[in-house]
């Protein structure tokens, strides 16, 4: 991926840059530019108002992934979610500082901000989000 | 819009084909097609070849005029046409070309379907099976193709109380079908056991969850249905043929449990081939995840939500039981050419209905149904075939 490619989202990647539709309110990430929900899509376009997500979320759905996406190969096991953030859109993303056997759906998680993946040896290292259980999370499980 | 039958069928060995480039698999196809028709080339005047990924596999795009080329037809100067719609690119050349001759702009046409996997190391070709996911919300976070499914999975589980043998049931079901396809990739039969003891991949999936990559290449003859009988004896009639769409990334869905592509190309496919699901027996489902076969069986209308499971460990889905799937051994076993894929279902769908599938044969099926799947379900591609009587 060439540093233009990565560099252009990093608003979103790095500060959940997301866009909310000021006819039904509702949240996308990553931003939208036009509101799926609204039946007069017309309405939307040009108007989508910039926001940002909290970062609060929960687990969804989870899976401990032991054949690496390409990039990947020195982080396996990793767990990968989906995350319900409080605004309202669901994320993919990592979860961190967790023994696998501990993801349930439910589990209250915030964004916290990692490196990803490096582009090989000598290219460059692309962060974004990846979510940790809020303190104490697993044990209240 | 008039009626259009399929004349010929043709198909290669599925697997790792060494010795076979993109363009003879390709050319292979097509050609045992047209023998199993009564039609020569010069009566053709259109090609469609779905294809995914030959730019990324072999650094060849415009693989149109190359099969064309190498199929001696370059001087006829026909169209020929390259679908790309993921691993549904197959389904929706076919869907083309239907609508071609359906149209009456073209009379007779092959439409084709390969792809050549295994001229890349295993790693890569991950990666490029990767690419119908959406790369720059999905991929970059880490997920796999075997992942994304994993999290539809484990929300079925929840949800709906699937257990993970019923999803691993599909691969044993594969696997047998398999076992009679001398074309299939695989051709060994596989225990419960053996799915459940396999490597993990992404939790709960494990490596006999996941369809391989193959090389592998199918084509068809299409023509209209009025005049059918004059090139074959058994012309099969495509009675629908339905595409349907759907958010790109599994996290934009609606709910992750539902293909809701695969429900709506469903649905107006049985209106408009005028038949209920429940009167389908015969159906070639996209399993390139175990999970991803049994959510097709709930979202093709065959069962409710969440009880797909339990027909499966009942055993009413198997060969000649309530519900056939995958008689050719579906992704699984058959293998999985991409490009070949949607094409591949027709074919064995074909044979079964002309009665020709030789040991897997399923009797006095008059319809039979295939689902080909993008991504994870962004796009889904339902056709029903039926007998002519």
């Amino acid at each position: 991926m060439t540093v233009a490619r990565f560099w252009r989202e990093t608003l979103r990647r790095y500060n959940l840059g997301a866009s909310k539709c000021p006819e039904c309110q509702a949240v996308f990430f990553p931003p939208r530019s036009v509101c799926p929900n609204c039946s007069v899509h017309r309405k939307s376009l040009t108007k989508m108002e910039a926001c940002q997500l909290s970062g609060r979320g929960e687990v969804y759905s989870y899976t401990t992934v032991h054949e690496a996406a390409d990039g990947f190969e020195m982080q396996v096991p990793y767990v990968l979610a989906l995350v319900k953030m409080a605004e309202g859109p669901m994320l993919t993303g990592q979860i961190v500082d967790v023994d696998p056997k501990d993801i349930r759906e439910g589990l209250p998680v915030r964004a916290t901000f990692r490196r990803l993946r490096a582009d090989g040896d000598d290219g460059v290292i692309h962060y974004g989000y990846k979510f940790a259980l809020e303190n104490g999370a697993a044990a209240k499980k | 819009m008039r009626e259009v039958a399929i004349l010929g069928i043709g198909q290669t060995q599925f697997g790792e084909l060494w010795d076979r480039s993109f363009r003879e698999i390709g050319i292979e196809a097509g050609f045992k097609a047209l023998e199993s028709s009564k039609l020569s080339s010069k009566d053709l005047s259109a090609l469609y070849i779905g294809n995914m990924a030959s730019g990324a596999f072999i650094d060849q795009e415009h693989v149109g005029p190359l099969v064309l080329d190498y199929s001696g037809l370059a001087g006829h100067h026909f169209p020929s046409v390259r679908v790309e719609a993921g691993e549904a690119s197959g389904a929706m050349a076919l869907a083309q070309a239907y609508l071609a001759v359906a149209s009456g702009e073209h009379d007779f046409v092959v439409v084709g379907g390969a792809e050549k996997m295994t001229d890349v190391p295993d790693d890569r070709g991950a990666a490029i099976a990767s690419s119908t996911m959406d790369q720059e919300w999905e991929r970059v976070f880490g997920a796999s193709m075997a992942s994304l499914w994993a999290l539809a999975a484990r929300r079925h589980m929840i949800d709906h109380g699937t257990k993970r043998e019923d999803f691993a049931r599909i691969s044993v079901l594969d696997h047998e079908n398999g076992s009679k396809n001398p074309l299939a990739h695989f051709r060994n039969k596989i225990s419960l056991d053996a799915v459940l003891a396999a490597n993990p991949v992404a939790s709960p999936l494990g490596m006999l969850d996941c369809a391989p990559f193959s090389d592998g290449a199918a084509a068809l003859v299409l023509g209209p249905l009025e005049s059918a009988r004059k090139y074959t004896d058994t012309p099969i009639r495509i009675a629908a043929s339905q595409i349907a769409t759907d958010f790109v990334a599994l996290m934009h869905r609606k709910d992750v449990t539902t293909v809701e592509s695969t429900v709506v190309a469903a649905r107006r496919a049985y209106q408009r081939a005028k038949i209920e699901p429940s009167k389908i027996h015969l159906a070639e489902i996209h399993d390139a995840y175990s999970i991803g076969g049994l959510m097709a069986l709930e979202d093709l209308g065959f069962y409710r939500k969440g009880t797909a499971g339990k027909a499966l460990s009942d055993g009413e889905i198997g060969n000649g039981a309530r519900l056939t799937i995958n008689s050719s051994g579906g992704l699984k076993a058959q293998g999985q050419p991409f490009g070949a894929v949607g094409i591949a279902q027709v074919v064995e769908i074909v044979r079964q209905l002309r009665g020709e599938a030789g040991p897997r044969q399923v009797s006095g099926q008059e319809v039979g149904l295939t689902h080909n799947l993008g991504g994870t379900g962004a796009t889904s591609i339902v056709h029903v075939l039926t007998r002519v009587n």
